[in-house]
């Protein structure tokens, strides 16, 4: 039987080519791997290997020919003793696999199909517990050492973990109690030792690797986007990264541009990472136990101004924080104000200040951005019907913004008011201190906001 | 420093030689059959073959042990045969089907075995280097006394992250075997117009790791130089750099005309050198085998290698539902 010799794809782009020569003639014998033509393409001129061996019967696209279409049949190659005439023809046309035939359900369905899931609005610890009152320092530092004493497979490594006790001091003692093969002080070379430590995940370790500041973090971006969090995927879920990326992220204070920068958003835009960013010290614990123990690369935002700020902590032997649930700070009617990390502390004293004018704001703490609790935000605008974000980042392509294309998506029939974002200025972090302020987004911006939205 | 080479009447049995020979002509043959099925349309986007390279890691794994990791870029299909996975898996993933190792979501560049301690298939060059290291981290964590081989070419050689890996590989001693598959081409660019040194062996130096060079088209002295490094690395001494000079016989990926170099240079090396030719004479000239025994090896290899594009043709594609899955892993 004589097989076709069809036109090949030899690029990924190539749609059709110029058969610009034929290596072998009418007659010739070929065997697999002989070079039959040579061809050009989209980029360049390449030779064409035979599949099959036989003898080449006859060339239906002579040389020189431009624009032959890829699986176009330009020869015909037959079996020994085959004459062209009574040759019967196999078509290796039917090589593609059949298309899928089932569509696709996809994620955003259209809104009036959406039915909302009723919001989890349980309380994160029972009532009655005993708290006391903690730093979001001493919090993670408990959070780590109470993982690692629970799981050997646990390590911390990053610059100044160890001797030093940490560059913020959240390592403290770990050392001491831990020994330095499970608290190990890294070089310099986030890159690096980012890259070891997605290896040792890979490996079955469950590595924390801390950031001096998420600023060096982009040093090692590749390994967290590319190696971290596409892995899993990438494997077909053989093997991925559990660990944990953490360390101090956003602005300080008067530490300039390179020092001065909310990831949030750049992270949250990666599929296959979890993204936390606490506020308070209870969830600065519970969630980060909870990305210890979670299967997948988590990246765990903290942030040095809070470092030093004390919240009720829950007097438990073992206390978490899931992901995908939201917290409601403040309970309101009038407006809706949704915040994370830092962003907290202005949406709160907003909410604070205008309760003195009778304006009742609903606070509410994302506490992960991915997962992304949106069933209590909308549940809230239901109520509502108005909606503030506020964070520290920049303008364009911000968490606010994300949270603004949920509520018209899913919500537009409850807004009474278009969502206002209130973020970082879109410029980069200047030195001088009166410039920083404005830079970031400010209180009095937040009530701002509110009062338009309210119309008030 | 002059290349390692195996001795010329080697001491070699002829069933591992016939081993050797077996490896080398499967992973040949596979990719022949792999850029074949590139032409007809079967397989897309980018396809990197590794012949003319087969002596690197064939030699290599004949230095391995049971439990020992491996790692490379994305010119890793020699690699996965060679540590044993499955020929069937590794076509039907390059013609991205379900019955590929990664269920069709990785492609060519993106495979990985935990059964065979074979840790991807990489597509960006150099990121292995430290998840290598990583790995060996991981195994001098739990003291386990395992080696980690890991992949990279002359062009990943001038990645920064490779040096910030060999650092700490030899501040921490991890156990892992950084093999330079030198091909002498980085894509398009001749090794001599990338690199100011063109001894990429003793790139370790400034930190300690001792290096040698080996001839990448002779089996039997990639085997040796292999022994030699996993013995450093299992004794606890470290890292060792292993700059293993070896030829790539087709173009970089498959759009590559490979107009940086001549035809004659190409040729040269596939007459003179090619590492299966190599193995073939030491079969023939050591009456270790006839040419009858080695047809018939052709043969069964031919079949293992047709059935392999018949599995990726007929596996179907991977259902719709398997875009949404394997982004995060579910806690036990």
């Amino acid at each position: 039987m004589a097989t076709e010799i069809l036109m090949p794809a030899l690029s990924p782009t190539m749609e059709e080519g110029t058969l610009a020569k034929w290596l072998v003639k009418e007659g010739d014998t070929v065997s697999s791997g002989d070079i039959l033509a040579e061809i050009e393409t989209d980029k360049a001129t390449m030779e064409f290997e035979a599949v099959d061996e036989g003898i080449l019967g006859r060339i239906l696209i002579p040389a020189g020919t431009e624009g032959v279409k890829v699986n176009t049949p330009i020869g015909l190659l037959l079996d020994d003793g085959e004459d062209v005439a009574s040759a019967t023809v196999e078509s290796a046309q039917s090589q593609q696999p059949a298309p899928a035939d089932k569509t696709l359900t996809s994620e955003s369905a259209p809104a009036a199909a959406r039915t909302h899931p009723e919001p989890d609005r349980s309380p994160d610890w029972p009532e009655g517990t005993e708290t006391h009152q903690q730093t979001v320092r001493e919090a993670l530092r408990d959070a780590m050492a109470e993982e690692m004493r629970r799981d050997g497979d646990v390590f911390l490594m990053g610059e100044e973990v160890a001797e030093y006790q940490g560059a913020y001091k959240i390592s403290q003692g770990l050392l001491d109690e831990f020994g330095s093969k499970r608290v190990i002080d890294t070089p310099i070379t986030e890159h690096g030792f980012t890259g070891i430590a997605v290896g040792a995940a890979f490996g079955g370790l469950k590595p924390i690797v801390e950031y001096m500041t998420f600023n060096f973090a982009m040093q090692a971006m590749d390994q967290i986007v590319n190696s971290a969090a596409k892995t899993l995927y990438m494997s077909g879920g053989q093997m991925g990264a559990p660990m944990v990326f953490r360390g101090p992220n956003g602005a300080a204070a008067r530490v300039g541009a390179q020092h001065s920068q909310d990831f949030a958003a750049w992270f949250s835009h990666i599929p296959g990472l979890k993204v936390a960013m606490p506020y308070s010290a209870s969830d600065a614990k519970g969630l980060l136990k909870t990305a210890i123990r979670d299967p997948n690369p988590v990246i765990f935002l903290e942030n040095e101004i809070l470092y030093g700020r004390s919240f009720d902590v829950p007097k438990l032997d073992d206390f978490t924080v899931p992901f995908g649930k939201a917290r409601i700070w403040r309970e309101g009617t009038d407006v809706t104000i949704v915040s994370f990390g830092i962003g907290m502390t202005y949406a709160l004293e907003a909410a604070e200040k205008l309760a003195e004018d009778g304006v009742s704001a609903e606070v509410i703490d994302l506490r992960t951005l991915r997962p992304l609790d949106t069933a209590t935000v909308i549940a809230s605008v239901q109520k509502t019907n108005r909606c503030v974000t506020v964070e520290e980042g920049f303008p364009k392509g911000a968490i606010g913004n994300h949270i603004s294309a949920i509520l018209m998506q899913e919500a537009f029939d409850w807004l009474d008011a278009p969502v206002i974002n209130c973020t970082g200025k879109d410029v980069p972090m200047p030195y001088a201190a009166n410039l920083e302020k404005h830079a970031l987004v400010t209180t009095q911006e937040v009530m701002e906001a509110v009062r338009k939205v309210t119309y008030r | 420093m002059a290349a390692r080479k195996s001795a010329t009447k080697p001491n070699v049995s002829a069933e591992e030689l016939t081993r050797y020979y077996r490896d080398m002509l499967l992973i040949r043959r596979f990719e022949e059959k792999a850029g074949q099925l590139y032409g007809m349309g079967l397989i897309g986007g980018f396809c990197h073959l590794y012949i003319g390279q087969e002596a690197v890691v064939v030699g290599l794994e004949a230095a391995a042990e049971d439990g020992d990791k491996r790692i490379t870029s994305y010119r890793d299909h020699g690699h996965m045969l060679a540590c044993g996975m499955d020929p069937n898996g590794v076509m039907a993933e390059l013609t991205g089907r379900e019955g590929g190792y990664s269920k069709g979501k990785g492609g060519s560049m993106h495979m990985f075995s935990k059964e065979k301690h074979f840790y991807g298939g990489h597509g960006i060059v150099g990121a292995q280097v430290p998840i290598g290291a990583g790995l060996a981290f991981a195994d001098k964590y739990r003291d386990n006394g395992r080696v980690t081989f890991t992949y990279f070419g002359d062009g990943a050689a001038n990645q920064g992250q490779v040096y910030e890996t060999f650092n700490m590989a030899a501040l921490w001693k991890l156990p892992v075997v950084f093999v330079i598959e030198n091909n002498q081409y980085a894509m398009g660019t001749a090794q001599q117009r990338s690199t100011s040194t063109p001894d990429l062996h003793t790139r370790g130096e400034a930190f300690g790791i001792p290096g040698e060079v080996v001839d990448g088209m002779d089996v039997l002295a990639v085997k040796a130089a292999g022994e030699t490094a996993v013995g450093h690395c299992r004794a606890g001494k470290g890292p060792y750099i292993l700059e293993i000079k070896t030829y790539r016989y087709r173009g970089h990926s498959m759009s590559d005309p490979a107009k940086y170099r001549t035809r004659e240079e190409v040729q040269k090396m596939r007459e003179e050198r090619d590492p299966i030719e190599h193995v073939r004479i030491m079969l023939l000239e050591g009456k270790h085998a006839t040419e009858d025994d080695l047809k018939a090896i052709d043969k069964e290899i031919k079949a293992v290698v047709n059935a392999s594009a018949e599995f990726a043709k007929d596996s179907p594609e991977p259902a719709l539902e398997e875009l949404w899955t394997d982004i995060y892993a579910e806690a036990d």
